[in-house]
């Protein structure tokens, strides 16, 4: 017989109830259709029993919260009547007489304290509003010091919902309280105003909060930062008009978590007014600074709105900003400067602009061959377009040479995944972290990148699953960790062969999986031989028992999970890297269960879908080789017509192909490679080099200043498509604004060129025709329809699209590749250790609030505020040794260039390395770094550098007048 | 021979000049040449006598006080140290009447010893009861001893004891705590305070007897900040009793463990509260919880926890000593045993009375504190802390009992009286009261925060004038609503003097 949970009886206002055994009596009453009013007590948060909104009389001494109190059998519950709704009708009027005279009624529905005013006739029409009498609490003050959430004091009642929301969700926790009695009020840290404490604005509190007392500031143009000491008095903004608001489901843009949201919109002038999370199983409602204040890009002044063609005078071409021409050194401004570089365009008509585009391509086709012609798509476009792009490339220009930033991202990852494994994408997803009891995160600073699913992983700590950081920069999820070991940069191979080492040692392995299911095992035991903890101790400078901590705690687990960051792709041994991973999976059967597996967190919002679509030179789309002739007589013969068979070149590698003119064309879709490849010196030489380049983008890029046409296009905000996050979730990002001036649609624009080129198959109407084409070709999107994505999109696979989620957990008995297969791979040094000269390690990474190279980011209005500068992270003893000081500029030089920033002390950095965020392009860290690559996955060596750090200079007191401004 | 004196080392016999009269004697016996030994005791608990100077003389102890150090002079010439006549002299401490009427069970020591002194504490008595309790079969018969002899809580809430130990012992889990509430916070409340400086060995005692009877090995003291004193003492007693083996992992070589630890509040009287003790306890801020669960079931960290007040841990021991049915024999109905009663406010003689639950307040604030300090007369008496009733001359006959007193309308709580003279304004006492919720409420819950805020500007109006009859019942309907919908008693028990000096002195709200 099975146990059914035990349940309790009890009578609520003369109505039995059963329930599971420990519900609260607030929760019976909800099942058995009873309503209880409640105003701190939300579902998803501890109950706290503070508001007391929600006592009912269990027949004691006093009134019990039910929102907190447990139901006993037998329990004779009154949730009703006049006396406890006099009650609760008192307590309304309490919270309400402390409460501004004049809320803002910032959420559109009223705020829930305002509800329940309406409810016992206290607000509204007919309420008397005396309030029963109460004096009125008066004088507590507003906090304007974020530049995203305002605080009003006076209209707190202190029901700690923000302050679990803080806690509980995001785990951020830095709201509290402080005061007693009358005088407590929430508080950020140790009561620092909200704009100068830890706070990192995800706005969860904002999003929490039942009154008016945390709101969404609406997003101002960028002004600078106020001094934290005196913050500057903020007349209280004049609310939205909530009723000509309309509410779009759709995803957040940014990075791969794939977020959902509800875009509120203005559609009387075509703006965002805020975005809320939204219920879904990838986020739960969470979001981070980008995600909730991050949108306002798309309706930023800047964006492009019609074709532009360079002027004949503004050959040979180059750089044209003054930012750009500066070859070394700090470039001001962090924006391209329109007003220097629009001038060497001229407004076109989309014919002129589309005809000069594809009769260009063609003659360089003609002339130069296919393999002259290269193009870079986006893995911030979707499915549609990216399947558009490639084969638009492949069919239009005749060859392979397309590719994407996931070159620049997890290319090594997926090419030792599909090397062991036969499959590039994760084998669970993020979430499936709620069944691991231990979890491993190699390189990956998840608080900044992954903000929401690092939510989830800080929630299973608390929990008590084990994380195991590995990195040489020390991530904040080190502050949730079991064990955080800081190895040498680059030593990740020497580490893990140590960890493998002592889990064969002490016969920690899965001798039935490493059997069954895997091969190669005697090779990576040989290998691994030579790593004992000892040895991979020095190599990794740590201490021995670190390494045998992890491989125990590994070793011992019930179910793990692997995810790993940019930390273990971004090297010249990458590759090598990511096999070492794989092999601890494999050796110890962590893979293919609930709470086991691999997960690289996938870098942009869809480079997951964008890599399934073919934006890779190698495959065509679902990683089909484009050697294998039988595959490639398939697409020949749905796409109509003959396709090359050799392999294209990489993101770097077609760089250097520009550089000796073997590449002559390109067409950048959605891209930034000047900011974004490494060796700007080399990445400027190249694009200028170009015979012909056409950018398509909604900003002037740094690289559209070296573009022939410039092609106005479509923000994620404006378009529908299908995106892919890291968990191999198929979601639709529904349109929200409407397209500025005459900027087209992405897919559109694509189509346009393709039949102009008088390439076959792009005659779609509609962006369902192109993922019903793109979903048949594959065998992981095949059966996927727009119709049963619907608002919570599917997993890839799905057998059962109409009645099933799609599948969590792959390889539960098989992998694609049949068997698992070891690899191993000995340590190597990075390709350009210190030297005297360069005697620091330059580790180059993302922040939380800017994004890819800032073209969105920077033109964000919140997030410019809070990061609008350029600055490297050094460790205080380094700074000490140089003689510097927090703030001072520095100038950072490599083999290859020198940019200048300021610095700032922080313990993340391991000693003697230096951290610059990649995004600025006004001090670009890309200009430091090498260009050379790992051999398998073509992935650049972004992660370790030799540089030199000098001081330039103080900060002066000028520095500090214009930053108060 | 040498002369014994004793000066207590008191915190209310120091504030009005102990150690000053203490060195003076010092000084004055090394210049006449008298050997002398001064021991400094805790207090007797006659405050308005300090500094008490008890000389041993082969009569026994004799006491003269107040002694300022401008006495000590003529103390020598009237030959004190034999017991010598003097304006200051009361004879026999024993056969002082203030002390002869109590019934001292839990502050036998009191007064008498050396607070510090194990030899004092053995010899008066002291580790007997934790003996007993260790030659118990096992610890659920201490905690049926405890049950048996009817003493409940002194804290305030008077729940019985044994049964929450009893609780305890059987909640599953092998890690359980005991703390005690030391946060003694209330207005006139003085009791743990004096046995803590006084005897702290049987505070240690009570605590270890009552690790040995639940299974707990962890002791914790919550020391408000405002005991000094006290925490120089408990941590001096606590470092002896390890030391002589009777706290740490060998409790008088029984082979259990059992040890203790101080913590010092920092300032919040809602950490006497249990469960917002219990927060501050963890390193939290001192919120409360909610309960259930109680603590007995998931107290400190978040396990099985003996809460008991000081003055109730104090008790134990002499139960174990002299058994159940000695200690039940004192007191009535349901109220067992002794209670140590504090005199305070407008009172003519102040101090601690520990006798046998039944006196009444007449019986206190008259025969032993000789009505008040300025001679006029007894308008009010608010017993029981700050959430305490005010209560007229009509009730100064009931019974103190806990269940006899509430139904007068009265509250015992910790046995603290504060005394009113007829000058006093119950209308403002009453917006103390609230006004002390607004100061001290934790803040957590609506009514407690905002309702006595709110009460405090409603009685300020009723005081002006301002539409007396809609405020009256306002006033009314907040205190229902606060007494009801609290949390926790901070904001329940609030009302209690509201309402009372509202029934009983109607006319101060009509001025």
């Amino acid at each position: 017989m099975s146990a059914a949970p035990p349940e309790v009886e009890l009578t609520i206002d003369g109505v039995v109830v059963r329930a599971p055994a420990g519900s609260t009596i607030w929760e019976a009453a909800r099942a058995a259709g009873i309503e209880i009013p409640v105003l701190c007590h939300d579902p998803r948060y501890r109950p706290v029993g503070v508001c007391r909104m929600c006592v009912v009389d269990v027949g004691g001494r006093v009134l019990a919260a039910s929102c907190v109190r447990p139901c006993e059998p037998g329990m004779k519950v009154t949730a009703s009547g006049p006396e406890i709704e006099a009650h609760r009708k008192l307590l309304t009027a309490l919270l309400l007489a402390d409460q501004p005279q004049a809320p803002s009624q910032q959420r559109p529905e009223g705020s829930d304290l305002v509800a329940l005013g309406r409810r016992y006739g206290l607000v509204g029409e007919g309420a008397s509003a005396d309030l029963l009498g109460l004096p009125r609490g008066t004088g507590r003050p507003q906090d304007p010091s974020s530049p995203v959430i305002g605080v009003d004091h006076q209209a707190c009642i202190l029901c700690d919902r923000c302050v679990r929301a803080c806690d509980e969700l995001q785990s951020n926790e830095v709201i509290t309280r402080s005061g007693k009695g009358y005088g407590a009020k929430i508080a950020f840290d140790l009561d620092l105003p909200m704009g100068s404490s830890s706070c990192v604005s995800c706005g969860e509190c904002m999003d929490a909060c039942p009154t008016d007392a945390l709101v969404n500031k609406p997003l101002a143009p960028r002004r600078r930062r106020p001094l934290p000491l005196a913050p500057a008095p903020e007349p209280k903004p004049a609310p939205p008009q909530p009723t000509a608001l309309r509410q779009v489901p759709t995803l957040c843009p940014y990075c791969g978590v794939g977020c959902s949201v509800t875009a509120h919109v203005d559609e009387a002038n075509n703006k965002v007014a805020w975005i809320d999370g939204r219920d879904s199983r990838v986020s739960d409602r969470r979001l981070c600074v980008k995600g909730r204040y991050g949108f306002d890009y798309a309706t930023h002044p800047q964006r492009l709105t019609q074709p532009l063609i360079r002027r004949e005078d503004s050959y040979p071409k180059g750089p044209l900003s003054s930012a750009l021409r500066v070859k070394e050194g700090k470039r001001p401004g962090g924006l391209v400067d329109y007003a220097e570089v629009m001038p060497h365009f001229r407004e076109a008509s989309w014919d002129e602009a589309l005809d000069l585009v594809a009769r260009r391509l063609l003659e360089i086709r003609e002339r130069h061959g296919s393999s002259a012609l290269a193009g870079f798509g986006s893995a911030k476009g979707s499915n549609e377009e990216a399947y558009l792009f490639q084969k638009l490339v492949r069919v239009g220009f005749g060859t392979n040479n397309v590719d994407h930033c996931t070159r620049l991202c997890h290319a090594s990852s997926v090419a030792a995944l599909m090397e062991t494994i036969g499959s590039g994408a994760v084998s669970t997803t993020f979430r499936d972290i709620e069944n691991s009891d231990v979890a491993l995160l190699v390189g990956t600073n998840a608080t900044s990148n992954h903000p929401v699913a690092a939510t989830f992983f800080k929630q299973a700590a608390k929990r008590g699953c084990k994380l195991l950081v590995i990195d040489p920069h020390r991530p904040q999820l080190a502050d949730f960790a079991h064990r955080y070991v800081r190895i040498r940069p680059g030593t990740d191979v020497a580490f893990f062969n140590g960890v493998l080492h002592e889990i064969i040692r002490r016969g920690l392995y899965d001798r039935n999986f490493v059997a069954e299911r895997t091969e190669g095992f005697e090779r990576l035991k040989a290998t691994v031989e030579h790593y004992s903890p000892k040895v991979a101790a020095q190599l990794c400078g740590l201490d021995e028992q670190e390494i045998v901590d992890v491989a125990v705690t590994w070793g011992s687990a019930r179910a793990a999970i692997c995810f790993w960051g940019m930390g273990v792709s971004q090297h010249v041994h990458g590759t090598d890297n990511a096999r070492c991973l794989i092999s601890l999976v494999l050796l110890t059967g962590q893979v293919g269960r609930p709470g086991t597996g691999l997960h690289p967190l996938r870098g942009q919002n869809n480079v997951q879908g964008a890599s399934d679509a073919g934006l890779i030179p190698m495959v065509f789309p679902d990683y089909q080789s484009v050697k294998d002739p039988a595959i490639r007589g398939r697409f020949e013969a749905a796409w109509g017509t003959q396709l090359d068979a050799q392999p294209g070149l990489t993101v770097v590698e077609i760089m250097h192909a520009a550089l000796l003119k073997d590449i002559r064309g390109m067409y950048v879709q959605g891209e930034n490679p000047f900011v974004s490849d490494p060796n700007t010196e080399k990445v400027r030489k190249a694009l200028a080099a170009l015979d012909f380049l056409v950018v398509q983008d909604i900003f002037m890029t740094e690289t559209a200043e070296f573009a022939d046409v410039v092609l106005p296009a479509s923000s994620f905000f404006e378009k529908t498509g299908t995106y892919t996050n890291t968990d191999r979730r198929v979601q639709i990002g529904r349109p929200v604004l409407k397209l500025p001036g005459a900027a087209r649609l992405d897919w559109d624009i694509m189509c346009e060129i393709g039949r102009r080129m008088g390439a076959p198959g792009f005659e779609f109407t509609r962006i369902e025709d192109v993922f019903a084409e793109f979903a048949a070709l594959t065998e992981s999107y095949r059966g996927l329809s727009y119709e049963s994505l619907g608002l919570e999109g599917k997993l890839w696979p799905c057998k059962d699209p109409v009645h099933e989620d799609g599948q969590v957990v792959l390889f539960e008995r098989d992998f694609p590749s049949g068997r698992g297969k070891f690899v191993p791979a000995e340590f190597a040094p990075p390709n350009e250790l210190p030297s005297p000269e360069f005697p620091f390690v330059l580790t180059t990474g993302r922040l939380l609030e800017h994004w890819h190279t800032g073209t969105m980011t920077r033109r964000a209005s919140a997030l410019e505020t809070i990061e609008s500068e350029p600055y490297a992270d050094m460790r205080p003893a380094d700074m000490a040794a140089l003689g510097l000081l927090e703030g001072d500029e520095i100038a950072v030089t490599s083999r290859r260039g020198s940019i200048t920033l300021k610095v700032r002390a922080s313990e993340a950095p391991g000693a003697g390395s230096i951290f610059i965020p990649f995004c600025w392009r006004e001090a670009a860290a890309n200009v430091l770094t090498s260009d050379a690559l790992d051999p398998f996955g073509k992935i650049p060596e972004f992660k370790f550098s030799a540089v030199r750090v000098e001081k330039l200079r103080a900060p002066t007191l000028a520095d500090l007048d214009g930053a108060a401004e | 021979m040498t002369h014994i004196v004793y000066v207590p080392i008191d915190a209310t016999a120091r504030s009005v000049g102990a150690d000053d009269v203490a060195a003076a004697i010092a000084r004055e016996a090394a210049a006449r040449g008298e050997p002398v030994q001064i021991v400094r005791n805790g207090t007797r608990g006659l405050c308005w006598l300090e500094p008490l100077v008890e000389v041993v003389t082969p009569a026994g102890r004799v006491a003269y006080g107040p002694v300022d150090v401008a006495d000590v002079a003529s103390l020598f010439a009237a030959d004190f140290l034999r017991g010598g006549a003097h304006p200051l002299a009361h004879g026999r401490t024993d056969d002082i009447t203030w002390l002869k009427g109590q019934e001292r069970l839990t502050f036998a020591r009191v007064g008498l010893t050396d607070p510090l002194s194990l030899a004092d504490y053995k010899e008066h008595g002291g580790l007997r009861g934790l003996r007993a309790a260790l030659s118990a079969k096992t610890g659920s018969d201490i905690v049926e001893e405890l049950v048996r002899s009817g003493l409940r809580g002194r804290g305030g809430a008077a729940f019985p004891a044994g049964i929450k130990w009893r609780t305890v012992a059987g909640a599953p889990g092998p890690q359980k705590y005991v703390c005690c509430n030391a946060d003694e916070g209330d207005s006139g409340t003085f009791s743990d305070r004096m046995l803590m400086e006084g005897d702290p060995y049987v505070l240690l005692e009570g605590m270890t007897i009552a690790g040995l009877a639940v299974g707990a090995d962890q002791g914790y003291i919550y020391l408000r900040s405002e005991y000094p004193d006290a925490e120089r003492t408990l941590m001096a007693a606590i470092e002896a009793a390890r030391a002589a083996g009777w706290l740490g992992r060998d409790v008088l070589g029984s082979g259990r463990a059992f040890d203790i630890e101080l913590r010092r509040g920092a300032g919040a009287y809602i950490c006497g509260e249990e469960t917002a003790m219990l927060e501050s306890l963890e390193g939290k801020r001192g919120m409360v919880r909610p309960k259930p669960p109680l603590p007995a079931i998931s107290g400190l960290f978040g396990k099985p926890t003996v809460i008991n007040n000081v003055i109730t841990l104090a008790s134990v021991p002499i139960i174990l000593d002299r058994g159940a049915q000695f200690y039940a024999d004192y007191g009535m109905g349901r109220s067992r045993g002794t209670l140590p009663f504090q005199l305070a406010g407008n009172i003519k003689r102040g101090g601690l009375v520990e006798k046998a639950f039944g006196l009444t307040l007449r019986e206190l604030v008259y025969d032993y504190g000789g009505g008040t300090a300025s001679g006029r007369p007894v308008r009010a008496v608010q017993v029981g802390g700050p959430l305490g009733p005010y209560l007229p001359e009509s009730k100064f006959d009931v019974p103190l009992d806990y269940e006899v007193f509430a139904a007068a309308g009265g509250m015992i709580g910790h046995g603290g009286l504060v005394v009113f003279d007829d000058t006093v304004d119950m209308a403002l006492m009453a917006r103390y009261a609230m006004e002390f919720c607004a100061i001290e409420s934790c803040g957590k819950c609506t009514p407690c925060r905002i309702g006595s805020t709110r009460g405090v500007e409603v009685i300020d109006r009723i005081r002006n004038n301002e539409r007396r009859g809609p405020n009256l019942a306002l006033l009314r309907d907040l205190c229902d609503t606060m007494t009801h919908g609290s949390l926790c008693a901070m904001g329940g028990l609030t009302p209690a003097p509201v309402l009372s000096a509202l029934e009983h002195f109607p006319e101060d709200f009509q001025r």
